[in-house]
């Protein structure tokens, strides 16, 4: 032990290059620590400078509970786990490295991924952490994570501790029922109970995850040297989701997969009423990739599902016989709403850490963390003597207080909160949508073309068609013939025209929302953002209700124009789908000039828009679905 | 210049050196990426295919069914830690590749606590024993192993990086660390030594073999957990004799002659546990006053480990060496108590015929 302490005493020296002044010069070693060394030193401690001032303490308004957090944008917007707000309710206090505590509410929750978005009040110009790419963190990467350790900081400063990415593309099964870490980064930097939620960050103080989890087995729930952080990017996919307000589901493809007899990931179980299923998926397929990324273990498969929520189209490659085969599949969700919901309020054993109180006088003989019963193997001491108490939980007994009374909502919390069943806080969906909606009309105002609208113009491949929409129903007319299509309460009982996927009801759907609004519309709320097909960004996404048929409208987050309308007549059915392009300036409206129908893997038609005309209701007379025939007018003009 | 000044001097003085030649590579500069991934990554990549996850007996609370392992031949030797792990005849070798391979316990030295497996490959990635190194305290180092089997397949090894605390001898510690190994170790300051590391590697940060991680050993007085590594050169004459057949827990094969009166355990004055497991652990349930077993002091719960220099791991292995002995020969045991190792040498009393 004596060894020990000289040892600690010297580096002690050593780190601070403290020569003993009275050291004759002669015997004084020139500095043995190599420039490149000091230079890196100071580096990092600039990086860690700069990285402090994004990070959080988290607590309930009560004082109780707590944790870490990253604040990732200047108007305070904030990531966490899902299981450090948890027990602290919607309203939270967090203290950043100037000394504030701010008032902060929830914005949304993924409790599959435990991941919780807050937003922080009181400041337009947050500092705030950059989001890396965190599939270039590779193991060996330094990093270092930042947080409130034991919550040891009282003056909200954060403790840096520092390792290396000992593994990259970790899968960690469930703790309790619920918390599945997916292609999550290992590291050996310390991350103790209080570390929860706050980041993990590269050598250059960018984000790379949110740690939120240890392998705690038998020594109690200290550090062990590892420990897993959620990658930003699965973050970053889920984003979008968790700033419409939501309880957030992550996704499953509805096929189980495991090894063959050779060491192939193939499909052992598949749902057929999963869309991997409609896109011709079967039992015994090889799968290649997911997501892009090629398959090689059944962990592997998980892992790249795990990075997903809800809803979202990715690709898929499988092989049957030799033959490859490429599709995009949507993704299931992975729980009902209702178990979801049941879940996300479920018991707080389910949670990987337990949180510690800050209030708490520590025990002397006590270490400074969470105090836990004493692990059944752990017996009297032979000789007696008390042992220093490492904390060493039961199994899936982690200790949690009951919350105490808390105290009333801050008045900006209060402002900014709005409780709804399904969603965490439905204040920052309302907030969305009514962004999106605003971008939309900006582009051009149909509320007032409430009658008849006719769209004409020629099917790629020269054949005329035209369209006629109207309150009652719609009309799709080509010179050979026509569909019709009456909007009734059973509204999707008729798919209209046939092969399309109902067309004619996604039309009508799109005006309805272009003339009624959001509000008027149904119940049309913020989905999120998800990608689409061939294009880079993902999209922002509204999701509206009408007579029991969901439809999703897909907008261009920086333009504004409508980019595809989905139309999903029942469950588990492929949805007929519009895309919407060629934008064009038209008597102060933006209108598409081109309009490409799918339904599944085929193509119905590609439309060019040539005229557009949107009538205003007189009221006297009701329009109709009519006979029409091409219109003279000039191109987009209304009544 | 007093005592301790020249203390503190030398101290800088070893804790700079290590430092000093490697710097430019080792130093981990943050944002230099160039600097700080080419030589960690690099060793990273060149060392992981050389680490082996080891699946064995074991899989219940507390005892893990599962060890590291690394590759010190490219014909598939495995160098890794003996433990109630490879206590089966099932053992499973996973390589860096995600092959999997079924392994044989070569041999064990049950005072070093070190045991060797095979598989057959050719090949393999391998660390050579005899390019080991020796490091100081200060040495950067980095430890490889699956702790708690966090890869399965082809996922690599976990990674953790530290540096040598001091090298010591856990002998000094008898009584605060159950183990029987007494030989030097190093300390290390990185949490290494968790559940399944056991059998990893720890190496320079230039991938030079430094040592093999331990078992998991728990300080009784504090409760503390101690992370530590055998030094290779502590590991390198036993493993030379495992592999050239020491140690082998093979039973000789019924071809080889046997005496004509075979040594019986009854003559020695050992009753060991009721045989009920398939591979039932050699505990010595009872001695007889008077017996030979009794005059070279072997005590009820004694563990039997070698015969001879023959690894024993069951009441049935012992019984069929024992066979090969005349009852007339002495024979050397090699016994676990209390985690200390003893040996004892017996000579059978021959019972007078009436």
């Amino acid at each position: 032990m004596k060894r020990l302490v000289v040892l600690a005493a010297a580096t002690l020296l050593a780190g601070s290059r403290a020569v003993p002044a009275d050291t004759p010069t002669t015997a004084t070693p020139p500095p043995l620590v190599d420039s490149a060394v000091l230079r890196a030193q100071a580096e990092r401690i600039a990086v860690m400078d700069r990285a402090k001032d994004s990070v959080l303490g988290i607590f309930s308004p009560s004082g109780s509970g707590g944790g870490s957090g990253v604040v990732i944008s200047a108007d305070g917007y904030a990531l966490t786990n899902f299981h450090v707000v948890k027990p602290c309710g919607d309203a939270l206090k967090c203290g950043m490295a100037d000394g504030e505590l701010y008032d902060a509410v929830i914005v949304g929750v993924d409790p599959t991924g435990d991941v919780a978005l807050i937003k922080l009040f009181g400041r337009d110009d947050f500092p705030h952490a950059e989001l890396a790419d965190s599939d270039h963190v590779a193991v060996g990467d330094w990093c270092f994570a930042m947080g409130n350790p034991f919550l040891l900081a009282t003056d909200f400063w954060p403790t840096a501790t520092y390792g290396i990415v000992s593994g990259v593309h970790r899968y960690q099964y469930p703790s309790g029922t619920l918390l599945e870490y997916c292609d999550c980064i290992q590291t050996d930097a310390s991350i103790n109970p209080g570390n929860s939620g706050g980041p993990l960050f590269d050598a250059a103080g960018r984000l790379i995850g949110i740690n939120g989890r240890g392998s705690f087995e038998k020594r109690g729930r200290v550090n062990v040297g590892v420990a897993y952080a959620i990658s930003i990017n699965q973050i970053r996919n889920f984003l979008g989701y968790l700033h419409s307000g939501r309880i957030v589901d992550h996704a499953t493809l509805g096929v189980q997969v495991g090894f063959d007899e050779v060491g192939r990931v193939v499909v052992e179980n598949i749902l057929e009423q999963s869309d991997a299923y409609r896109r011709g998926l079967r039992y015994d397929d090889e799968i290649v990739s997911l997501g892009g990324r090629r398959i090689t273990t059944p962990n592997g498969f998980k892992n790249v599902l795990g990075i997903y929520p809800k809803g979202w189209r990715i690709p898929l490659s499988f092989r049957r016989g030799g033959q490859r085969y490429d599709a995009m599949v949507r993704l299931r969700g992975l729980h009902a709403v209702e178990e979801l919901l049941e879940k996300a309020a479920g018991r707080p054993r389910d949670l990987p850490m337990p949180i510690p109180e800050p209030d708490k006088e520590p025990d002397p003989d006590d270490e400074p963390g969470p105090r836990e019963p004493p692990s059944p193997d752990e017996g009297p001491h032979p000789d007696g003597s008390r042992k220093i108490d490492i904390p060493t939980p039961l199994p899936g007994q982690p200790q949690m207080r009951a919350p105490r009374t808390e105290p009333p909502m801050a008045e900006i919390v209060k402002q900014h909160f709005e409780a709804r069943r399904g969603f965490a806080n439905y204040y920052f969906n309302r907030l969305n949508r009514d962004r999106v909606w605003k971008a939309w009309t900006a582009r051009g105002d149909f509320s007032a073309m409430d009658g008849l609208w006719t769209l004409a113009g020629e099917l790629e491949g020269s054949e005329a068609f035209q369209f006629e929409l109207a309150d009652t129903g719609g009309r799709f007319a080509l010179p050979g013939g026509e569909a019709k299509w009456i909007a009734t309460d059973d509204f999707g009982a008729s798919l209209a025209p046939p092969q399309s996927g109902g067309l004619l009801p996604a039309l009508y759907l799109w005006r309805r929302l272009a003339v009624t609004g959001p509000e008027q519309f149904g119940d049309v709320t913020y989905l999120g953002t998800l990608p689409l097909p061939a294009r880079q960004e993902t999209v922002d996404a509204l999701v509206g209700l009408y007579k029991g048929v969901e439809c999703h409208f897909l907008f261009d987050p920086v333009e504004g124009h409508l980019l595809a309308v989905e139309v999903f007549p029942e469950e588990d059915v492929d949805p007929c789908e519009i895309y919407f392009s060629e934008y064009h300036q038209v008597d102060g409206r933006f209108l598409p000039g081109r309009m490409e129908v799918r339904l599944g893997d085929d193509l119905y038609g590609v439309f060019l828009l040539q005229q557009c005309r949107f009538k205003e209701d007189t009221g006297s007379q009701k329009e109709a679905v009519k006979e029409g025939g091409r219109e003279s007018e000039n191109d987009g003009g209304t009544d | 210049m007093t005592p301790p000044m020249i203390r503190s001097l030398l101290w800088l003085v070893l804790l700079a050196a290590p430092l000093a030649l490697p710097a430019a590579a080792d130093s981990g500069a943050p944002g230099n990426r160039a600097l700080g991934r080419s030589s960690i990554a690099e060793t990273i990549t060149q060392v992981q295919p050389k680490i082996v996850k080891i699946y064995g007996a074991g899989g219940f609370r507390g005892m893990e069914g599962y060890q590291s392992g690394m590759l010190i031949s490219p014909e598939g030797h495995i160098l890794t830690v003996y433990s109630y792990v490879l206590d089966t005849d099932y053992l499973k070798a996973t390589l860096d590749d995600g092959r999997k391979f079924d392994a044989k316990l070569l041999g064990a030295d049950p005072k070093l606590e070190v045991a060797v497996l095979k598989i057959d490959a050719a090949d393999l990635p391998c660390f050579a024993l005899d390019e080991a190194v020796e490091v100081e305290s200060g040495t950067r180092v980095l430890a490889l192993s699956n702790l708690f089997g966090v890869a399965t397949g082809n996922e690599p090894a976990s990674v953790q990086h530290g540096i040598v605390s001091v090298k010591t001898s856990l002998a000094a510690r008898r009584g605060v660390f159950e183990t029987p190994y007494s030989g030097s170790t190093y300390v290390l300051d990185a949490m290494t030594n968790n559940p399944g590391a056991a059998g990893g590697a720890v190496v320079t940060r230039r991938g030079k073999l430094v040592g093999m991680l331990g078992k998991e050993l728990r300080n009784s007085l504090n409760n503390t957990w101690l992370n530590y590594a055998v030094p290779i050169a502590e590991l390198r004459t036993s493993v030379d004799e495992i592999r050239a057949g020491r140690f082998d827990p093979e039973r000789r094969d019924a071809s080889t002659a046997r005496p004509q009166r075979s040594l019986q355990l009854s003559m020695l004055g050992i009753v060991l546990l009721p045989d009920v497991l398939q591979r039932t652990p050699p505990y010595v349930d009872q001695v007889y006053p008077g017996s030979p077993a009794a005059a070279a002091g072997i005590r009820p719960d004694d563990l039997i480990l070698l015969v001879g220099e023959r690894l024993i791991q069951s009441c049935k292995a012992l019984r069929d060496e024992l066979e090969h002995i005349d009852y007339e020969d002495p024979i050397t045991l090699t016994l676990l108590r209390d985690q200390e190792l003893l040996e004892r040498t017996l000579q059978a009393k021959i019972e007078e015929e009436p």
